[in-house]
């Protein structure tokens, strides 16, 4: 049998399947907390939090109102999405302008009520979530067994991530946000609804992370805690990124996944904390991230 | 308006003195003492230096658990034990401060908290700190084998005087040459570097500061308690901290104390009556400071004061 660092090449491949997922996972992440940073200049402290609701509100949709996968997949970011706007237009919108430390804090306590509340209605402990009929077993490629429902994550998140690109870098409503990060005065002089566009990005932002959390319910378990440690290893995959950059989010959570599955094999015992150590080699060497550019 | 501090001051130090014999739980009053000294070590960087840490748990825990395993496993006195704790404490402020000055603000904040998660994991896979199950039955030992810690009323008032010790030291930082630079920066940080001032030595060094003091104050507070759980280097603590600092005001000196006493009282308390949702008011707390209350408790009062007869510095 095939072996590279004395570890069995199928067995590699599945960590470097599961490290995809993850990074699948990290890019929709750090993709909805890019856009949101762009053009609010807020740290959503919150994502991971979005993410868990998303995941419950899948798992509540399923057992309390036999809502299945596909519609949660629609339905949940929608639901989660409209809660972000509500938080963006009650408290958020009133800390633009004071310094971005504040956003951060505020996001902080918002994860810490929307985890509190859900660990006291559902307890601490994890719900499994079931893989739906059609996206069951797995092909059989030779030298691996590809799990369908893996697979599906990384083709979604990866379409999901791309049609994000495109409408930011590509379409009129992207030019429109761009300009707004820009210069959001100088937009809104224009006639084009400026706060209203906020409080739209920021739900988009936070769709995009409970979409994550719809994906991932399958295979991880859905707990109050799922998302706080995750966010953290968001966070430093945006800071190896760059903070404002779109593409950088995106590429650097799928690189980042894969380099933890590949330390899973290698090295297990640092698979935690692979992605804090490369983040603090970025930042001795480019300070701005891979892909950000220095202000 | 001085002769009020004065009062105020002398007021809270006799309420120390005199708390264990007030039936309060002497353990109980160790903990608010403990926490009170890492909030204001906390404040040392948040208020007067405007640099958000996010991952100063990291600190508090790595001390208390070097400390815990020096004086458990390899038998160290109290005092070595807690310079033991200490030294780590610093050499971790070192590095992660040195990487984390590299950025500003928001950045900062972020930096500081991955890698205090990666020390967070370090901690729960080493085998010294017992991972999961956390270290116990740390002994409290004796003050250079003549004064035994094992009472709780000594104990008691060695941790306080050793609060009041970093408390003035805490004081007497942010009054000296050092301290006006901090502030320097803190009020406007390209004109400190255009005055010639080396901006990120400066923060290096309160960084490094403020992370020793943490790393004392989870020392004594291994001790006190007799145990280290992976909560002490936990992001959840990382953010207490934060909101004890700025509930009762960043950038005063007796905010974090009355800060740090409010939100571990209403831990203790709130645990028993309402659960998990504890975690949910704490969360309350936080989102009505960032909203209405940035000030805190001691910012608001003094600023009520300022008004009628000029400055004041609690």
């Amino acid at each position: 049998m095939t072996t590279v660092f004395g570890v069995p090449l199928p067995a590699i491949l599945g960590q470097l399947m599961l490290g995809l997922v993850n990074g699948s996972f990290y890019a929709l992440l750090s993709l909805g907390l890019a856009v949101i940073f762009g053009l609010l200049g807020v740290v959503n402290f919150a994502h991971g939090a979005f993410y868990m609701l998303g995941a419950f509100a899948a798992y509540i949709g399923l057992a309390s109102f036999g809502i299945n996968y596909w519609w949660a997949l629609l339905l949940a970011p929608l639901a989660v999405g409209l809660l972000g706007m509500v938080i963006e237009r009650l408290f958020l919108r009133h800390l633009y302008q004071v310094e971005p430390v504040y956003g951060l804090l505020l996001t902080f306590g918002i994860a810490l009520i929307a985890e509190g509340v859900m660990r006291s209605l559902f307890g601490a402990s994890g719900k499994s979530y079931p893989v739906p009929p059609l996206l069951q077993g797995g092909f059989n490629l030779g030298f691996m067994v590809l799990p369908i429902y893996r697979a599906w994550v990384i083709l979604a998140s990866v379409t999901v991530c791309g049609v994000t690109w495109f409408l930011i870098e590509r379409t009129r409503l992207g030019s429109r946000l761009r300009a707004a990060t820009e210069n959001a005065k100088l937009v809104q002089a224009f006639g084009i609804n400026v706060p209203l566009l906020v409080m739209c990005t920021y739900g988009a932002g936070v769709a995009l992370a409970a979409l994550a959390g719809v994906l991932a319910a399958p295979v991880v378990q859905v707990s109050p805690l799922m998302g706080s440690s995750l966010v953290i290893v968001v966070f430093a995959v945006v800071v190896i990124g760059g903070m404002g950059s779109i593409l950088g989010a995106i590429v650097s959570g799928l690189v980042l996944g894969l380099v933890e599955g590949l330390t899973k094999v290698i090295y297990p015992e640092a698979s935690n904390i692979v992605v804090f150590v490369i983040m603090a080699v970025v930042l001795i060497w480019r300070p701005a991230g891979l892909f950000g550019k220095e202000q | 308006m001085r002769a009020q501090i004065i009062t105020v001051y002398v007021a809270l130090a006799a309420l120390a003195l005199i708390a264990p014999f007030l039936g309060l739980y002497p353990v109980f009053l160790m903990k608010l003492l403990c926490f009170a000294m890492f909030a204001c070590a906390f404040n040392l960087l948040l208020g007067f230096t405007k640099m958000l840490s996010f991952g100063h748990a990291a600190y508090f825990g790595a001390s208390a658990y070097v400390t815990g395993w020096l004086v458990t496993a390899q038998g160290w006195g109290t005092i070595a034990g807690i310079l033991g704790g200490v030294a780590v404490a610093l050499l971790l402020g070192l590095v992660i401060g040195a990487i984390a000055v590299r950025r500003q603000g928001i950045y900062f904040a972020m930096i500081t908290l991955a890698l205090a998660q990666l020390v967070f994991f370090v901690c729960l896979q080493a085998d010294f700190t017992g991972g999961e199950n956390g270290l116990q039955g740390i002994p409290r030992g004796s003050l250079l084998g003549v004064v035994g810690l094992g009472n709780d009323r000594t104990m008691y008032y060695f941790v306080l005087a050793v609060f009041v010790a970093v408390f003035v030291l805490i004081r007497r930082i942010v009054h000296s040459p050092f301290g006006q630079v901090l502030k320097a920066i803190r009020a406007n940080e390209p004109r400190a570097v255009s005055l010639g001032y080396k901006v990120d030595r400066y923060k290096l060094m309160a960084f490094v500061l403020s992370a020793s003091l943490s790393g004392l104050a989870g020392s004594l507070k291994a001790l006190v308690l007799g145990f280290v759980t992976l909560s002490d280097v936990s992001q959840t603590s990382s953010g207490e901290v934060i909101l004890m600092t700025l509930l009762g005001g960043s950038g005063t000196f007796l905010g974090p104390v009355i800060g740090a006493n409010v939100v571990v009282t209403l831990q203790e308390y709130l645990s028993e009556v309402v659960g998990a949702w504890v975690s949910v008011i704490i969360g309350a707390i936080f989102v009505v400071c960032v909203m209405v209350f940035r000030r805190g408790f001691v910012g608001e009062i003094q600023r009520r004061f300022a008004q009628r007869s000029g400055s004041a510095a609690l």
